[in-house]
């Protein structure tokens, strides 16, 4: 259960980095990673995923 | 005709001896102090004209001497635009959100430094994208927390799109920022939702008219309490034909009402090649003469500014020119410490260059109201390198500043940018015409030098190309051409 980055497509604006509720996205070779054993789809904190929400690239953060 | 000036712009902007420059300034005649022609608009305190005389955004005066630089430090933004592509990159675009390399906070302290040490015309630092510096805050901050302490005279602005400006206006206050763009393109939530696709606010995203409705009730809070703060406000509103053109006027009148500054309505940039909705879907911007239109219908509403040139994100120069390429991350050194010499003895020339000018203005408003026939007006472009004079050759333009001389006055208006017709000894046929296409509805071309060609194949196309006013300040030329093509032939001709 978790979410990812495609990272031909990540502006790197570090939008998501800030967002996780988790502190699941680390900045890493010029783009955002999603480590997927910290990220829970935001469960717990809330109904939708953060990262996807704020993305301004469409389809770039998107479930495993 | 007036004596040829004592100062060139030239000798300003070129890397001088300072010693030669004072001494020249000295012997400029009338200096500020002694002349009593203050360079400050009538309508406006000196409060305020202190705190934006040398922004080269707030102030049209201002913009021919001061120059600002952008650095792009907060790249994540909260909503998302329908002129916008945030995957757009481009060091050969000049726009609004494009940006070659984002800063770390720590890179842009050293590029900052880096410009103040070399560019004394540096007044301004501002974050203007891409995203937004409210929302991207911890950046923000620490960029400008560290250009506090280095160079505490640099005037600190930033630009948003108003969602989380109000959660940011008392630290903003607390950092001595004291001017604040928004970006507010609808006042009408229905408007909105052809602009805004979608928002991020709250942890959530909003789409639709919910979405503009909740940014709508943001900006204007924002506007509000930044008013009730007394800081210095500039509404930017893109003018989108067909979308919000004519609603700008409602726009304005509500930015008005909650005490806005100034009011910039700025032309839509559509392309397909940028990639934008608006690009991929064939929106168009407006006019030049589309844009003096509207903002001619706005005059009497929120002051408005025409001098604006778009900028890029990592602009940093005067306004119209971009020296970006010559600062880039990897020309910046790793240690680098601030040296005021340049950029006060570059402010002591213009205390006394400006108070020159505003006489000029005065001495060139007074000739015209003598000589003005009710409802005539021209608009005359200037070919310039700054300081307000006529003083670029017409073939190395890359823009020209648009002046209408009336009954009113000669007022700045707005810019034609243009793709510089000389090559470097030869002038392309298409690229002027591009020119005389960019002129609309202009009768009059003053530069300092002017090949017999181009001349005449302006002159085909009915606009008038001079040199006759070379070095002048725009205003004193224009009111001399303009007693010259309304009053000054009949008068001749009777005598």
């Amino acid at each position: 259960m978790a979410y990812k980055i495609i990272a031909s497509q990540c502006t790197a604006c570090s939008a998501c980095e800030f967002e996780c509720p988790t502190g699941a996205i680390k900045f890493k070779n010029d783009t955002y990673i999603i480590d997927p054993k910290i990220c829970t789809e935001c469960e717990g904190h809330f109904d939708t995923q953060q990262c996807a929400n704020v993305c301004p690239v469409p389809k770039t953060c998107v479930k495993v | 005709m007036v004596q040829p000036v004592t100062i060139s712009l030239d000798s300003l902007l070129a890397p001088v001896d300072f010693d030669a420059m004072k001494l020249t300034a000295a012997s400029g005649g009338c200096a500020s102090s002694s002349c009593g022609s203050p360079a400050r608009p009538e309508d406006m305190t000196a409060d305020v004209w202190e705190r934006i005389k040398d922004h080269p955004c707030y102030s049209e005066e201002a913009h021919h001497y001061f120059a600002r630089m952008h650095v792009a430090v907060a790249p994540a933004c909260n909503i998302q635009c329908n002129y916008c592509n945030r995957k757009y990159d481009c060091a050969n675009e000049s726009r609004p959100g494009v940006v070659s390399e984002k800063l770390t906070p720590d890179q842009a302290r050293r590029k900052v430094i880096a410009v103040a040490n070399e560019v004394p015309q540096l007044s301004v630092l501002g974050i203007a994208g891409p995203g937004d510096a409210c929302y991207d805050w911890k950046k923000t901050q620490a960029t400008f927390g560290a250009i506090a302490k280095h160079i505490p005279d640099v005037k600190l602005c930033i630009s948003t799109n108003g969602l989380a400006l109000p959660d940011r206006v008392d630290e903003l206050a607390d950092m001595n920022v004291d001017h604040v763009t928004i970006t507010i393109n609808m006042v009408d939530p229905e408007i909105g939702a052809k602009i805004y696709p979608w928002i991020y606010f709250r942890n959530r995203r909003w789409t639709g008219v919910e979405a503009s409705q909740i940014l709508h009730e943001r900006q204007m809070q924002g506007l509000e309490m930044l008013t009730a703060r007394g800081v210095l406000t500039k509404i930017n509103s893109v003018m989108i034909p067909g979308v919000n053109d004519e609603h700008l006027i409602e726009v304005n009148r509500w930015v008005k009402a909650r005490g806005a500054f100034l009011h910039n309505v700025m032309p839509l940039i559509s392309d397909p090649a940028h990639g934008t909705h608006y690009g991929l879907t064939g929106q168009r911007g407006p006019t030049a003469t589309e844009l003096k239109a509207l903002q001619d219908r706005l005059e009497g509403g929120a002051k408005l500014m025409r001098h604006c040139r778009q900028c890029r994100a990592d602009a940093v120069g005067l306004l119209g020119e971009d020296r970006g390429q010559e600062f880039t991350l990897d020309q910046l050194p790793e240690a680098v410490d601030y040296n005021p010499a340049k950029r006060a003895a570059y402010r002591e020339i213009v205390a006394s260059e400006r108070g020159d000018h505003a006489a000029a203005k005065q001495a060139a408003a007074a000739a015209i109201q003598d000589a003005a026939v009710e409802g005539q007006s021209m608009l005359v472009a200037v070919a310039t390198k700054g300081g307000g004079r006529v003083n670029e050759h017409f073939g190395h333009a890359k823009e020209f500043q648009i002046y209408e001389a009336s009954s009113k006055g000669v007022v700045f208006v707005g810019h034609r940018k243009v793709e510089s017709y000389c090559m470097g000894g030869f002038g392309e046929d298409a690229t002027l015409d591009a020119v005389i296409a960019a002129l609309e509805g202009v009768r009059h071309v003053l530069c300092a030098k002017i090949g017999d060609c181009p001349k005449d194949m302006l002159e085909a196309a009915g606009i008038e190309a001079s040199a006759a006013y070379a070095y002048e300040y725009a205003e004193t030329a224009i009111g001399a051409l303009y007693a010259e093509t309304f009053v000054g032939a009949p008068r001749q001709a009777v005598a």
